[in-house]
């Protein structure tokens, strides 16, 4: 009888809490359920999809190991002693102070357990630091705030371009009065164009930094790297299983330093052929627009797109800017100047400031269109225009 | 006992400028407490405005530039403003009294070198109100980001380390003329307390470093108004030369943060345990082997940065090695405690507390250490939690241990042992509450110093939130244990605690304004 009662009153008790916190519990459950955020209580660190990946983890487990053994042994003598040996239980002090063999002991132990990790460590490090023999090499830049992806020892035109957050800025401002959208499933790990590699195959990539240092750090792989300005470093990936692994920056670089996510697609070869090719059409195509005509309301829609993508976070969306780090475009001297002075702060940058030289970043086309959307945009009202070919000449010149 | 009775030595005298032109040791000890205390409270205050953005995905409170000023105001904040002076007060006070000295051997220079630093905060916090916001560049202040892309700003943050800077330097002087010189006969080197020791090597270290980090804010200097290019690609420079510089300066100071919490903490485990320190002689070799090897491990804070294959491997060994004699130390701690008698007054607490935290946070120091792993670990939550289970449960433990251990001979008061109890488990919870799940984001993959993160984090940045507010409001008990202690309580005897034993103990509680007028006999 009394299982039974007691049940009774359980379920009883359970429903009548069901009917009193249902909101709550539901969403409890939305939380634990969803697969989403069940990933959310990740307690340790990725295998990931390469030999190194794997032997990294493994070493970081074995080494987890080794410190619960001895935090075992450590922490077991002292919960003993704070057990055995409390005044409050009649204890009386030993007067020993000294013991030179057990000493020497706990010395020279600790001394043999770091020669059998340090073995393992050296044999995985000196295989990291082996970045030869690639099929491939691919160039890193890290800009503030956003990576630059350049395939080298390639014939035709060049692949070259960025990878932007594409998170929308409505996803993570939510600010107090601001209305904001629903978070995405790869909420800040997502970018407007991956970087594309080849299955099995060994890629080198050589990184360095146009601006501050910069960290490239993909878990999966197993690679964190720091790009720096005037250093070239290298490092080499076998990607061994196709998918899409994100990771972000991991060096401090400046305001939006947490929105510069990464993302590598790892393709079968033939796919990863298919898109190199169309990388390399769509990139004879932008050479091709240089020399083609644009009208001036071309330009300033075009203009548009590039400046949300690349002026916006600091000169903000209203031109206003975020004065004095970030001054405004409205009504600003260079917007409203002469042409050739509005030139040379886009394609050179400003020395001693946050404005970087965007001539080596981005193409004549888009550059031309950006400067011709800010002459016309945010109440300046210049009705001129810079054209493409003018930029490049320029770009050409320096 | 030791007070002279001549008319020069009367008590302090009366209002502000007992502060202001003091030059005993004890005040000034009470001044640089008191300075550290605050200093701990406006850290903590940036602290929880990082953890409440960090509460939940999504950016809510500060743009992303006010956070990465948080993050290091917070930083520079707790270094240089609340852990060393908290350290510097309990030698100014401690020091004299443990070897029989009446004062430090250059109390006007002690004088000196506490009052820069209230200067030198207020021009530090106050570029928060400048155009373009104060530091943003995190508190290891990496060149370029530091010089060329630096708010404008960095020139009051420049000179404030100088300050800081000339403030240790000074102290660290004061320090080791005086355990040198002021000894009292028969207190010979191997005689003297740990924490005078700890604190002997630690000054020798804060002078051979703190000209460093005055080289490398003087090169941003030049770089920034001068137009050199010590760290400036464009013009021949080497931004990873600001890292070696930097991590030569600040891999000692770490050590500089711990060895007197080692100290304190070898004082205080064997009163409560009523037996001797084990292993006097292999602490004072462990101490100073410790701060040997922080002179040759710097660039393990670097290992992403692509040095060649043997320069890793260097510094991953001997970043390994570090191991050997702080497990030494862990071992003696432990070993004085077995077979001891033990009680668990606060103090007590706290220490023991040091030992299992700290060693925790040594666990996570040798993985760290091991170069292939440190790639997935390196400038991750991993990292932020390591640093602060050795910085928290351990330096700013043993400073709490330290006070409410000296409290009853500085104020002649016992604490309310119950409120003691209480605070010191509120912040044990706290603490863990607040980093130990970071641990579990750095693995997972989130990266330091970001104000808003992928939804994979939220669940631990809330628990992690909620341990941080827990924790920060916990600390306001100890201000209110302090000053009601200040005001009364139980009367201390000279011995306080049953187990004590030193020369501060033969003293009268609270101390008399002048103590060891002429040197104790020791045995």
């Amino acid at each position: 009888m009394l299982p039974t009662l007691s049940t009774n009153t359980i379920s009883s008790f359970f429903s009548a809490f069901c009917r009193r916190y249902s909101r709550l519990l539901l969403a409890l459950t939305l939380v634990f359920s969803s697969p989403a955020l069940l990933a959310s209580w990740t307690l340790n660190m990725r295998e990931g999809i390469t030999e190194i990946s794997r032997e990294t983890y493994n070493l970081h487990m074995t080494i987890i190991w080794i410190c619960v053994a001895i935090g075992v042994v450590v922490y077991g003598v002292l919960f003993y002693s704070l057990f055995a040996y409390r005044k409050s239980k009649g204890a009386v002090p030993a007067t020993f102070y000294h013991n030179t063999t057990a000493e020497i002991i706990w010395t020279v132990i600790p001394f043999i357990i770091l020669i059998a990790m340090a073995v393992p460590s050296t044999k995985v490090l000196m295989k990291i630091y082996d970045t030869d023999d690639s099929t491939m090499d691919i160039r890193i830049t890290g800009y503030q705030w956003r990576w630059q992806y350049k395939y080298l020892n390639d014939k035709g035109a060049p692949v070259v371009y960025f990878s932007n957050l594409s998170t929308p800025a409505e996803q993570y401002e939510n600010f107090p009065g601001k209305i904001s959208a629903e978070k995405g499933e790869h909420y800040l790990l997502e970018v407007d164009e991956p970087l594309v590699i080849p299955v099995n195959k060994k890629v080198r990539f050589l990184l360095t930094s146009g601006d501050v240092i910069h960290s490239w750090w993909m878990p999966d792989f197993a690679i964190k790297k720091d790009a720096i300005p005037g250093f070239m470093n290298a490092s080499s990936v076998i990607a061994e299983k196709t998918g899409i692994y994100r990771g972000q920056c991991a060096e401090l670089c400046g305001r939006n330093h947490g929105f510069m996510p990464i993302v590598v697609e790892v393709k079968e070869q033939a796919d990863f052929d298919k898109w190199y090719a169309e990388k390399q059409e769509a990139a004879q195509k932008v050479a091709d627009m240089t020399s083609k005509e644009f009208t001036r309301e071309q330009l300033v829609e075009m203009g548009q797109t590039v400046y949300n993508t690349y002026c916006m976070a600091c000169h903000q969306a209203n031109g206003q800017g975020l004065p004095p780090t970030f001054p405004a475009l409205a009504g600003s001297k260079v917007a409203n100047g002469p042409l050739e002075g509005h030139l040379d702060t886009v394609l050179h940058g400003r020395k001693g400031t946050a404005m970087a030289a965007f001539g080596t970043q981005l193409s004549p086309v888009d550059i031309a269109a950006v400067i011709t959307f800010e002459r016309n945009s945010f109440g300046n009202k210049m009705g001129d225009m810079a054209t493409p070919l003018q930029v490049y000449q320029l770009q050409q010149a320096k | 006992m030791a007070t002279g009775h001549d008319d020069h030595h009367h008590g302090p005298a009366k209002g502000l400028t007992r502060w202001l032109y003091t030059t005993n040791h004890k005040d000034i000890g009470t001044l640089y407490l008191w300075f550290s205390f605050a200093m701990f409270l406006l850290g903590g205050t940036f602290a929880l405005v990082i953890r409440a953005e960090l509460f939940q995905p999504g950016l809510q409170f500060v743009d992303p530039n006010l956070f990465n000023q948080m993050t290091t105001m917070h930083g520079l904040v707790m270094v240089f403003g609340a852990v060393m002076p908290a350290f510097v007060g309990l030698a100014n006070w401690m020091v004299p009294m443990m070897i029989g000295a009446p004062d430090m051997a250059l109390p006007r220079m002690n004088n000196w070198s506490f009052w820069i630093l209230p200067f030198a905060f207020a021009m530090m916090s106050s570029t928060l109100f400048m155009d373009g916001g104060g530091p943003n560049f995190g508190w290891t202040f990496y060149a370029p980001l530091s010089t060329t892309f630096a708010p404008k700003s960095v020139t009051f943050f420049i000179f404030a380390v100088h300050m800081m800077g000339a403030s240790s330097i000074m102290g660290s002087i004061n320090i080791i003329a005086t355990i040198q010189n002021l000894r009292a006969p028969g207190m010979t080197y191997m005689k003297m307390p740990l924490f005078v020791w700890t604190w002997l090597i630690t000054a020798y270290l804060l002078i051979a470093v703190m000209p460093v980090l005055a080289g490398v804010v003087t090169m941003m200097l030049f770089d920034i108004h001068f137009g050199t290019s010590f760290f400036s690609a464009a013009g021949g420079g080497d931004p990873v030369l600001f890292q070696h510089v930097f991590w030569f300066f600040g891999h000692p100071e770490v050590y500089i943060m711990i060895l007197p919490a080692f100290g304190v903490v070898s004082e205080i485990i064997p009163t409560f345990s009523r037996k001797r320190l084990f292993g006097y002689d292999s602490m004072v070799y462990a101490t100073s082997s410790i701060a040997f090897l922080s002179f040759i491990v710097w660039a393990h804070h670097m290992f992403t940065t692509g040095m060649p294959l043997a320069g890793e491997l260097f510094f991953m060994y001997s970043t390994m090695l570090i191991a050997v004699p702080t497990g030494v130390k862990v071992f003696n701690w432990i070993t004085t405690m077995f077979k001891g008698s033990l009680s668990f007054e606060t103090p007590m607490l706290f220490a023991i507390a040091f030992v299992v935290l700290f060693t925790c946070g040594g666990f996570t120091g040798l993985m760290l250490a091991i170069a292939p792993a440190d790639f997935q670990y390196q400038d991750t939550y991993f990292v932020v939690a390591h640093f602060h289970y050795v910085l928290v449960p351990g330096a700013v433990f043993s400073i709490m241990a330290a006070a409410y251990y000296w409290l009853p001979k500085w104020t002649g008061n016992m604490y309310d042992e119950n409120l003691g109890k209480l605070h010191f488990w509120l912040s044990f919870i706290g603490i863990n509450i607040l980093f130990f799940p970071q641990h579990f984001l750095g693995l997972a993959g989130m990266p330091r110093r970001v104000p808003d993160y992928a939804l994979q984090f939220a669940n631990f940045n809330m628990v992690s939130s909620i341990g941080a507010f827990f924790f920060g409001f916990s600390q306001l008990l100890l201000l209110f244990i302090v000053i009601k202690t200040i005001k009364g309580g139980k009367k201390a005897t000279a011995q306080v605690w049953e187990g004590a034993e030193g020369l501060e103990w033969t003293l009268p509680s609270p101390a008399p304004y002048h103590t060891f007028s002429t040197p104790p006999p020791i045995k």
